[in-house]
């Protein structure tokens, strides 16, 4: 289907921006492309593997399959704009235990984490699990990801 | 470890040569540290085979103080681009804060940069402390002179000279006046006693790694440039085959296309440099690219491989190793013990196709200039040999193509293959504008160099004492040669020789035989390349062997692997090959393969009771000159679900360098192989491949993955050996160990289904 392009202002990391794009064309897509924030990764492009993973109005979402014409004005928010003051005490924790290996996946990885960690201060193995399981990492860095989390919950770091 | 300086021979770098290599220019003190090296594993495969004695890295001081190291070798999460400037900064007795790591472009100048086969900390341990150790002589020489004082009253002391008297000076100022002094002679220079060591063998994090955190490392497809455009190409789904016709119509009718063309496939077997081809879609950007792709209609045609079956081809390879192959290694008679034992153990062992799936998929972006010259920012792990291929592809001089190496978000092989970079000259040239490819996920998969699949066959035999005297091994598996070349008709000498003519039990009759089997597609390594399946065999069928044997697995195995002494497989096997170095050099030890597996059965608390649905299981394997014992705990409910809780790694890799990241390709390579034992599998039908994306070419999640991965150091002063490939071979028995203590089921085909 040929969709003709449109204008759209979006609410991203606290600023409005504007762009121009097809209405089906997926988030990742216009924060890489367009709006030159690469943090967030292409993995899959079909929902499955979390690299792409950053917050509408602070619940984690995959931006390889949300179309910019269902965002409206929801917040968004990227790994480039977790850390407004500094680093986020997530991305703290990360560095504390040495998380990354290639690192792709990671930024995934901590909005993932962080926004399990907003709905529930004090998560179980269960929970984690239950929310990073969308996150693929291929350097096998979940041992890791696992103790970040219980530190940054615990304000270890 | 004694002091032994290299025979390497440091040369001081005029300004204006250094300018040329990219560097910033200042003044004070340039080093060019000549790295000679001899080639890697794949060099059979690429014709590299001449070693190249080049200066490969180069080590700075500013005037402000800072120091640069340029890293000659790609980073792909196992720290390299950390750990061999750490080695330079500890023997100069730098302050890591002050050290700045800059990305080698690809070059011969600094020598083979290919970063596979376990070996870049191998290579370059020694010369990198050497050069570590003359700049600081050099500056202690410098501070001696604007003292006026004898050297033996200064030492060296973070990222100063410091006199008795207490005064200093600081690395910065003192860098002009040192690169004015000649370079000390080899045998002035002593290096640091094991025990002072202030970054080798400690916990350093890695360079990059605020940078991740926040998003702001630059991996390939993060590459920006004006007026870049993104390509995507839609390939048949037989790799070099061709096609009848298509439509572009319906794809060029999107706003934003540029242009959709066809890019000429090359016929299979096409080696590792040539683009695979199709219908080329580029536009303004990614979506628009990915959008236009789906529009366009092919008619492909068939190509030689259209009637592969990888499940068809397992039955046959299955078939082919009950029968004896062509010997490869040969002691007593085999046969005859076999027919005299009053015990044999048999089994077929089965491993599937497998693909790379790196987190991020291959990408480049190439830049054909108007005067005829290319530049290319891409992930790769070889960028000399990429830019010969893109060279050889556009008709240019070497000279006229430059390599910026990016991060890679992942390899684990993959990238060492230049075609995606090619295709992406390729495209630029036919545009005449900036072009970014993108594989996409289904890209990736559909169209891997595969890991070989393997059928074998073990049989072991016991004579009436319950010794092991017969060890008959046969494996059969499409040669990575065979991506190259038509003759390739199954394994070579060099793929037997990880695992199955390295086989390291003393048994007084042995036969490794291996069967031919033709490449139908494109394979190539993956990490840990033929370990993967010869290690998963032996260690399943030596439990089996201790089980008949009614002995405990770790006994059982340190009574296969016999007497203390260094095998000299030279004398054993025609052209034996021990991963590219001199078996002297590294040999394999008996005695160190033994002290592995002793520490693992101390650490893991082996032989402890447990509950109905767990087990423990145990394997030991020596890859890449490195010895690796592993311990596995598994639970299994009754719905056969499968929990690693724990696995413990005792291993032998010589000085630990980097121990936390030693320790990360550890966790990361249990990992990896709890998705190719649990998980992974790529199956071929009509030529093509039938998964596409992780949902049905399944890797390990968290929820799969080892919980906890505990890694034990035997403390020696060895020799540094690689660590990104030994995880993976013992682990995946030792998995299928555990699973049969926890329920009884043997495991003989990966991956595992209960
Ligand atoms: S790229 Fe969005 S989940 Fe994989
Ligand atoms: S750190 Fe490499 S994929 Fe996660």
């Amino acid at each position: 289907m040929i969709l003709p392009m449109e204008k759209f202002t979006l609410n991203i990391n606290d600023q409005k921006v504007s762009i121009e794009c097809a209405p089906d064309t997926p988030l990742l897509w216009a924060l890489r492309d367009q709006l030159g924030l690469t943090g967030t990764k292409y993995g899959c492009g079909i929902a499955i593997c979390g690299s792409c993973t950053v917050h509408m109005d602070g619940t984690a979402v995959r931006s390889c399959s949300l179309p910019i014409s269902a965002i409206n004005d929801k917040a968004i928010t990227t790994i480039e704009g977790v850390g407004k003051d500094g680093l986020h005490p997530v991305q703290k924790a990360w560095i504390a235990e040495n998380v990354p290996q290639c690192g792709f996946c990671q930024s995934g990885q901590i909005m993932s984490a962080i926004a399990l960690l907003e709905q529930n201060g004090n998560p179980s193995d269960a929970d984690i699990e239950q929310a990073m399981s969308g996150n693929i990492c291929r350097c096998g860095t979940y041992i890791r990801i696992r103790s970040a989390i219980k530190n940054a919950a615990t304000n270890k770091v | 470890m004694k002091p032994n300086p290299s025979n390497n021979k440091l040369f001081k770098v005029s300004r204006r040569d250094f300018v040329k290599i990219g560097a910033l220019g200042s003044t004070g003190l340039i080093l060019g540290i000549p790295l000679g090296c001899k080639q890697d594993k794949n060099a059979f495969l690429t014709g590299r085979e001449d070693a190249v004695f080049a200066p490969n890295v180069y080590i700075t001081i500013l005037g402000t103080g800072e120091v640069q190291l340029i890293a000659h070798r790609s980073e792909m999460g196992t720290g390299i681009r950390t750990s061999l400037p750490l080695v330079m900064a500890d023997e100069m007795e730098a302050d890591w804060t002050k050290v700045k790591i800059i990305q080698a472009i690809g070059d011969v100048k600094y020598g083979d940069q290919n970063t596979d086969g376990s070996y870049s900390v191998r290579m370059f341990y020694q010369p990198l402390r050497v050069a570590g150790a003359t700049v600081k002589l050099m500056l202690m020489q410098a501070a001696a002179q604007e003292w006026q004082v004898d050297i033996s009253e200064c030492k060296a002391v973070n990222h100063e000279i410091v006199h008795n008297s207490g005064k200093s000076l600081g690395y910065g100022y003192l860098a002009e006046k040192a690169g004015a002094l000649p370079i000390p002679s080899e045998n002035e220079i002593t290096l640091k006693d094991s025990r002072d060591f202030k970054f080798i063998s400690k916990e350093t994090v890695i360079y990059d790694l605020e940078d991740i955190v926040t998003g702001k490392a630059v991996y390939g497809l993060d590459v920006q440039i004006p007026d870049l455009k993104v390509a995507v190409i839609k390939r048949n789904p037989e790799a070099g085959a061709g096609m009848k016709s298509f439509n572009s119509d319906m794809a060029t009718a999107i706003e934003g296309v540029s242009k959709v063309y066809k890019m000429e496939p090359t016929a299979f077997p096409m080696g590792y440099n040539a683009p695979l081809g199709g219908i080329v879609v580029v536009a303004n950007n990614t979506w628009t690219a990915i959008k236009a792709r789906n529009a366009v209609e092919v008619v492909w045609d068939k190509g030689i491989n259209a009637s592969y079956d990888s499940n068809a081809f397992m039955q046959q390879m299955q078939r082919s190793v009950q029968k004896e192959g062509q010997i490869k290694r040969q002691l007593g008679s085999a046969t005859k013990a076999l027919k005299e034992a009053t015990k044999v153990i048999e089994s077929d062992f089965l491993v599937p196709h497998l693909a790379h799936s790196p987190m991020e998929t291959p990408c480049a972006v190439a830049r054909h200039n108007a005067d005829g010259t290319c530049e290319i920012w891409a992930p790769v792990q070889s960028p000399q040999w990429v830019r010969q291929a893109v060279a050889a592809a556009l008709g240019i001089e070497e000279s006229q193509v430059t390599i910026n190496v990016t991060l890679l978000g992942s390899a684990f092989g993959r990238k060492s293959k230049p075609d995606f970079v090619v295709e992406a000259a390729l495209i630029s040239k036919e545009m005449n504008t900036p072009i970014k490819l993108l594989w996409t996920r289904e890209d990736d998969i559909q169209h891997d160099f595969y890991h070989s699949n393997c059928a074998q066959h073990i049989k072991v035999g016991i004579d009436k004492n319950n010794k092991v005297t017969s060890w008959v091994h046969r494996t059969a598996f499409p040669s990575i040669s065979g991506t190259a070349s038509a003759e390739a008709k199954g394994p070579s000498s060099d793929e037997l020789c990880m695992g199955v003519l390295d086989m390291p039990f003393e048994i007084e009759n042995v036969s490794c035989e291996s069967l031919d089997a033709i490449a139908q597609i494109r394979i190539g390594w993956l990490r840990s390349v033929h370990n993967i399946n010869h290690g998963f065999a032996i260690g399943s069928i030596v439990d089996q062997v201790a089980q008949a044997r009614e002995m405990d697995p770790i006994d059982n195995m340190l009574d296969l692997l016999g007497s203390d002494r260094k095998i000299d497989f030279t004398a054993l096997v025609e052209g034996f090959n021990n991963y590219n170095v001199k078996l002297e050099d590294y040999p394999c030890d008996t005695h160190r393969f033994k002290q592995v597996v002793q520490l693992v059965k101390e650490k893991s608390e082996w032989g402890k009771s447990l509950p109905k649905g767990k087990g423990m299981g145990f394997a030991a394997h020596r890859s890449f000159l490195t010895y690796v014992a592993c311990v596995v705990e598994v639970e299994v409910d009754d719905n056969n679900n499968i929990k690693i809780p724990m696995v413990h790694f005792a291993i032998d890799c010589g000085v630990p360098v980097n121990p936390d990241r030693i320790r990360a390709q550890f966790e990361g390579g249990a990992a990896f192989g709890a998705s190719l034992a649990l998980k992974s599998e790529i199956n071929v039908k009509n030529g093509a491949v039938t998964e596409d994306n992780f949902n049905n070419y399944l890797v390990a999640r968290m929820t799969d993955a080892p919980i906890n991965t505990a890694v034990h150091f035997v403390e020696n002063e060895e020799k540094p050996t690689g660590v990104g490939e030994p995880p993976v071979p013992p682990f995946i028995p030792a998995l299928c160990n555990a699973i049969f203590m926890a329920t009884g089921k043997r495991i003989t085909r990966l991956p595992i289904r209960l």
